[in-house]
């Protein structure tokens, strides 16, 4: 299990910020367990689309079932630890 | 077409915004692009974090459009725009991106009538649009079709743009035409505000 304020976690919300344009938003207002879509950070559809970009791109891993995306995006955690556990570089 | 009217009037090229013939906003010089729209994003006080999700192109039309409408009450504008380079801009970054990993969200902006989509969202808009694609500024493409629009629509106003966007030179005409007014939306007053200097 990975700490809650890992390097991992801080290098996932730059990258978030960054690749999305969240052009107001600081790495604080993140919190860990925030819903990424809907209430939370309010990502859309096309961030979705980025969002798995960004896992092949920066960490090698592809998404063959979309509808994965649904748990693996809920928050940094979920992101963090499929991250963690499916990383190729 | 006689009874239509230029009510307001925008332009905004090389890090100026001028409403009306007067200066609206000033960034600058050496100020790119990004730079520019963000200064006068925050200038107007926006509040709108789509924005920055957007390509420069259609940044430049809802920034502009905001200026244009700013203190005003409109009435489901229609919306007749045009520009000569449509999304090149765009279109060369997303390629660019193809290389390695084909980018999603500058795929969505490769199309110009998208700035159309844009200001619609932003302002619930359900009115009639139209993009049109012309080797220069034309102001009887304007005029054309807007007093048809106007004659067969039977609406209250339209917003006529230019908004055209190459190598980071940008150049930008917008016109709310109304019923009423003082300077009449002809297609020689449309090419006086669009050569206007700016002295």
């Amino acid at each position: 299990m990975i700490s809650p304020m890992s390097d991992l976690h801080i290098e996932l919300k730059a990258s978030i910020i960054e690749q999305l344009n969240l052009e107001d938003i600081n790495l604080d207002e993140i919190e860990n367990d925030e819903p990424l879509f809907g209430d939370g950070l309010g990502l859309d559809s096309i961030d979705a689309l980025e969002l798995i970009v960004l896992l092949e791109k920066d960490y090698g891993i592809k998404l063959n079932d979309p509808q994965q995306g649904k748990e693996i995006f809920n928050s940094i955690n979920t992101m963090a630890a499929f991250i963690e556990k499916n990383r190729t570089k | 077409m006689n009874d239509l009217y230029i009510q307001n009037n925008l332009v905004c090229r090389s890090s100026e915004i001028w409403k009306n013939k007067a200066l609206f906003f000033k960034s600058e010089e050496n100020d790119d692009l990004k730079a520019f729209l963000k200064k006068a994003y925050q200038y107007i006080e926006m509040d709108y974090p789509k924005f920055f999700k957007m390509d420069n192109l259609s940044k430049l039309a809802i920034l502009n459009f905001e200026i244009l409408i700013q203190n005003e009450k409109i009435q489901d504008p229609a919306l007749v725009f045009a520009n000569s380079n449509s999304s090149l801009d765009t279109d060369q970054k997303f390629q660019k991106s193809t290389a390695t990993f084909a980018s999603p969200a500058l795929f969505v902006y490769t199309l110009p009538n998208i700035m159309l989509g844009e200001i619609s969202i932003k302002h619930t808009l359900r009115s009639e649009n139209i993009f049109l694609i012309s080797k220069e500024f034309n102001p009887s493409l304007y005029t054309q079709y807007v007093s048809q629009l106007f004659q067969d629509k039977n609406i209250s106003e339209t917003v006529c743009g230019w908004v055209d966007l190459h190598n980071s030179e940008y150049d930008v005409l917008l016109c709310r035409i109304t019923r009423n007014g003082e300077v009449k939306f002809t297609e020689e007053n449309l090419q006086k505000l669009y050569d206007q200097p700016h002295e």
